[in-house]
């Protein structure tokens, strides 16, 4: 596999590449057509600047606009080697640690372009009227996430994804505005297109009138989000889907690492079998929680059993299992650390809601400290106890209100006065479309931006880096590494839509709805996508054993087959028909899902988000083999998903020795 | 606000005592056709389900009996992209305050209620089947002017290169949290849009890097709002009280000072 990284010293690599790759020149560049699908943080990013930059612009998105594509969700933050707070941070340091927080299975190249970027990328969103949060010096402030011993995380309240997003929708709407973008919204990617081998437009269904039309380009980027929903539930919105990027698989873009998966530690726990979706509650709050469970299991029982409550429980008879463990990092272990501490815990015996599977977040301590110090700055002499809780209440209303709202909203529980109850929800998908150092598939022609590609975080996903590496690639990478592609079209013209390839493109999409709309109707489409859920975070979730993937890869193929048999599809194919929008999406999750068991399977080792219980030290840590897996693994479509061919992209560090991930 | 937070203990709630709802729902083939309120009886709602959640019962029900489920727009149900659009019992978003739809718990209703459910009523948000509505109005408006022309190529100042007051940073975002999900437009007796194009203007009115095309921004928004069809402002309130995010009649008034002095520069 040629990732072509450029040569040269790590830190001169983008600089030096930048120089080096082609350029299309702006008259030439009003000739050339771009699609976008996709218009999250990365897409959006990526639309808008390469309408700035001169080509025609179209983009897509299944939402009413493109302000409601799921970044929006973001609450915490997003990294940037500023270093605004004199600790020392720096590019080679959040370099560094998004490698390490990875566990040692991303390319350094795409790392450390990534954390040199992303300065500017503050730069630009303030540029733009995002408005972060500042300190009263009028100067921007920062927090702190899991994995990391600085305070680098930019934030918008609990808001950071709506503010970043609003602002590349609204670079967007400015291109919009002046004609270079157009966008379709409430549209679906069916289909890539190919001609030559080239990928050369799309096929894509009007979901309001159900139309199928056909949309050509120079060059397609996907920007499609990520698949955590194949677990049916997950922290992602209702729609994320992972259609867009299956059918490029299917057209030969390989995928790559489809099995690691993020478990995010910090979720509102599952109440019921009527669970549609999943609230995350950000990672900022393990800054200020405390996460426990009690120490004895009857205490544990009697709290589930609504005998005892957790304000009740004395301070020694409360086990902080992460500061216990982890003395160095304590609550702000990285998520996959975390994520499996709880559910050991829980698996244990001591989780503590009705199902057995919460921990509680503890903000007592935090709000007495905060207080304490907020009365001692207002100047109050000997506050008593209820001024320093009053007080500590109101500074972490401030950092966290809309978070502790949402949280009371659900679960009807006022986390101010008894401990907010969590367990971890699948929440990032770390794999994707494998790309290149340009960020471009296996099919020329094909990119891939944000949550939608494999490409910079290895096997685990650091907190707050996501929205980075989605405004890295939409507003920094991409539109300049695509000019290198591009260059070579200056002279093609437009490219037709009424070819053999387009016509054939759109009959398969046409036959693949009749035969989803042609099930024998039995069972819905959800019932299907429960099922598939259900598999998955049962034998592919945060513990993972051969013999259970190789059940899951059977069952999901008999489930497939159940699915095209019988699924209930009503209403008709040239309407608005959200049951026949849903039905195409589970179809691909239940390919992909097979894949992602097989991918699990194959690796060997634990690292990351990926944890097989065969591969584990004595005191239950990941064991890597760097030896055999410090690949990344790129599967091309042959058939059945199960037959999928392996490909291995040798990972070279030479900037970083590799260790074993400590956080104790 | 932490005051005035009932504890657990007060709390009185109906998770695990299962409701029968009566639902009247609003049912329309596609733009073009007619619509009417359709009857439904739904049984065993429990109150941990969101509100969203007891459709989605109700539509395996419809799917199970061969008819056609009853189409919604929702997207993140978590509160912050703005799709869920609902008209209940007569309020956009329902009886809770201060939350979207899709944040609604069915704790909040009895066992043997009637809920009518509607989509947003307006001029400018024709309805496109069911209870989904076409605000891309609002969009346009967004496009008028919404946003600060700077281009996205990085290269800008350093982000701490100008300090802003806190207070107006605060202020901003707090303008900004605006979801765009209609809710005003639909409390609205006069279906007016000032709510949401007012919290654009004040975000980008209190930054300075706003304050460069604030003149030509806010005639263009409002010029725009206007074409949508958006009905005038009578400063009844009702918006703000609907409002899921709390986006303050403040707003309102700042954009009209600016308007006006936009208009006398003008
Ligand atoms: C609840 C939550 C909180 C998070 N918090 C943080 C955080 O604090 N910090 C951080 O760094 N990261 C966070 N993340 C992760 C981060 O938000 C996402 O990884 C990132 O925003 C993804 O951006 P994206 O542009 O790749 O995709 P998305 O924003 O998901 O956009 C996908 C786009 O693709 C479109 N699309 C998808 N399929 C199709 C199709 N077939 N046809 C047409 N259009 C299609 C959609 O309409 C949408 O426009 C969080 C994630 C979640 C879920
Ligand atoms: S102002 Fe409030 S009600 Fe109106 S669109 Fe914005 S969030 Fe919705
Ligand atoms: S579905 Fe996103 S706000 Fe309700």
């Amino acid at each position: 596999m040629d990732s072509k990284i450029p040569s040269g010293p790590l830190a001169d690599k983008w600089t030096k590449h930048k120089n080096d790759i082609n350029l299309v020149n702006p008259a030439n560049k009003r000739n050339i057509d771009v699609i976008v699908v996709g218009t999250g943080l990365a897409g959006g990013a990526a639309a808008a600047t390469l309408a700035e930059l001169g080509y025609n612009v179209k983009t897509f998105c299944y939402q009413d606009s493109p302000r409601r594509a799921h970044s929006i969700a973001a609450q915490g933050g997003i990294n940037a080697a500023k270093n605004y707070q004199g600790d020392g941070d720096s590019n080679y340091r959040l370099f560094y640690d998004t490698i390490k927080g990875g566990d040692y299975r991303s390319r350094e190249a795409n790392v450390y372009r990534l954390a040199e970027v992303s300065g500017n990328i503050i730069d630009q969103c303030v540029a733009q009227g995002v408005p972060f949060a500042r300190e009263y010096g009028g100067l921007l402030d920062n927090r702190s996430f899991g994995g990391v011993l600085v305070s680098r995380t930019f934030y918008a309240k609990g808001q950071t994804g709506q503010q970043l997003l609003l602002g590349a929708y609204s670079a967007m709407n400015r291109q919009i505005n002046r004609g270079k973008i157009q966008a379709y919204n409430r549209h679906e990617m069916m289909d890539l297109v190919l001609m030559d081998g080239k990928a050369r437009g799309i096929i894509a269904r009007d979901l309001v009138s159900g139309e199928i039309e056909r949309h050509s380009a120079h060059a397609v980027v996907l920007a499609t989000g990520g698949y955590g929903n194949v677990f049916f539930l997950s922290t992602n919105a209702m729609g994320s889907n992972v259609m867009a990027a299956w059918r490029a698989h299917r057209k030969g873009a390989f995928f790559a690492n489809p099995c690691f998966t993020q478990i995010h530690p910090t979720c509102i726990p599952v109440s019921g079998e009527h669970q549609s979706k999943l609230t995350l509650m950000s990672e900022s709050l393990r800054n200020d929680g405390r996460i426990w469970v009690p120490k004895r299991k009857e205490d544990a029982v009697a709290i589930r059993e609504g005998k005892l409550k957790p304000t009740q429980l004395a301070e020694e008879d409360r086990d902080y299992y992460l500061e216990r463990r982890y003395p160095a990092f304590g609550n702000l272990v990285p998520r996959d650390v975390a994520s499996r501490a709880a559910k050991e815990r829980c698996d244990a015996g001591f989780g503590v809601n009705k199902t057995g599977e919460a921990v509680y977040l503890d903000f007592a301590s935090a709000i007495k400290r905060y207080g304490k110090e907020k009365a001692l700055t207002s100047g109050i002499k000997n506050p008593d106890e209820a001024t320093i809780i009053k007080l500590g209440e109101e500074v972490i209303e401030a950092k966290y209100g809309n978070l502790f709202q949402m949280y009371e909203k659900i679960v009807d529980q006022n986390p101010y006065k008894t401990p907010m109850m969590i367990y971890p929800a699948v929440h990032y998908t770390m794999g994707g479309l494998w790309v290149d150092y340009n960020l471009q598939t296996t099919i020329p022609g094909c990119y891939a931006a944000g949550e939608a590609n494999f490409s910079d975080h290895g096997a685990n996903r650091l907190g707050a880096s996501a929205l980075m590496q989605g405004l890295a690639d939409g507003y920094f990478v991409l539109p300049y590494t695509i000019g290198d592609y591009l260059s070579d079209d200056i002279r093609t013209g437009k490219i037709p839509t009424d070819s053999k390839e387009f016509d054939e493109a759109e009959k398969q999409v046409r036959d693949r709805m009749e035969k989803l709309m042609g099930g024998s109707g039995i069972h819905s489409v959800d019932y299907y996508h429960k099922k598939l859920g259900k598999i998955m975070w049962n034998k592919c979730g945060m513990a993972r054993n051969a013999k259970e993937l190789e059940e899951a890869i059977k069952e999901i193929s008999n489930l497939r087959k159940d699915f095209w048999e019988n699924v209930k599809v009503p209403g008709t194919i040239d309407s608005k028909n959200q049951e026949l929008e849903k039905a195409g999406r589970v179809a691909d999750f239940l390919e992909l899902g097979e894949l992602f068991a097989k991918d699990a399977l194959h690796r060997n080792e634990s690292c990351g988000g990926h944890f097989r219980e065969e591969y584990q030290t004595e005191e239950g840590e990941a064991l890597r083999d760097d030896k055999n897996f410090k690949y990344v693994a790129a599967w091309e479509f042959a058939g059945e998903p199960k037959d999928a061919k392996l490909h291995k992209e040798d990972l070279v560090y030479e900037n970083i020795e590799l260790k074993t991930r400590s956080y104790k | 606000m932490v005051d005035g937070k009932p504890n657990n203990e007060q709390r009185t709630t109906n998770n695990y005592i299962t409701m029968k709802l009566y639902l009247k729902i609003w049912r329309q083939k596609d733009a073009s056709s007619a619509g009417k309120i359709v009857d439904y009886t739904l049984d065993g709602v429990e109150g941990d389900m969101s509100f969203l959640e007891m459709l989605d019962i109700l539509n395996e029900e419809l799917i199970s009996k061969g008819e056609e489920p009853v189409e919604f727009d929702h997207d993140c149900r978590e509160g912050i992209c703005g799709t869920c659009s609902l008209q209940i019992n007569g309020e956009p978003h329902g009886p809770d305050r201060l939350v979207t739809t899709c944040q609604l718990h069915m704790r909040k209703f009895n066992d043997g209620d009637t809920i009518v459910i509607e989509p947003f009523r307006a001029k400018a948000f024709p309805v496109i089947k069911d209870l989904i509505v076409d605000r891309s109005s609002f969009d346009r408006i967004q496009q008028a002017g919404g946003y600060i022309s700077v281009n996205t190529s990085g290269n800008t100042v350093d982000a701490n290169a100008i300090p802003i007051n806190k207070h107006a940073a605060d202020e901003a975002m707090d303008a900004a949290t605006c979801i765009g999900c209609g809710a005003c437009v639909a409390a609205c007796k006069n279906a007016s849009a000032m709510l949401f194009t007012s919290a654009k203007v004040s975000q980008f009115a209190l930054l300075p890097q706003g304050r460069v095309e604030a003149v030509e921004r806010v005639q263009n928004m409002v010029r725009q709002m206007d074409l949508e069809g958006f009905g005038n402002c009578t400063n009844t309130g009702a918006c703000e009280v609907e409002c899921p995010k709390g986006i303050s009649l403040t707003n309102i008034a700042r954009m009209n000072r600016e308007y006006l002095s936009a208009t006398l520069k003008g």
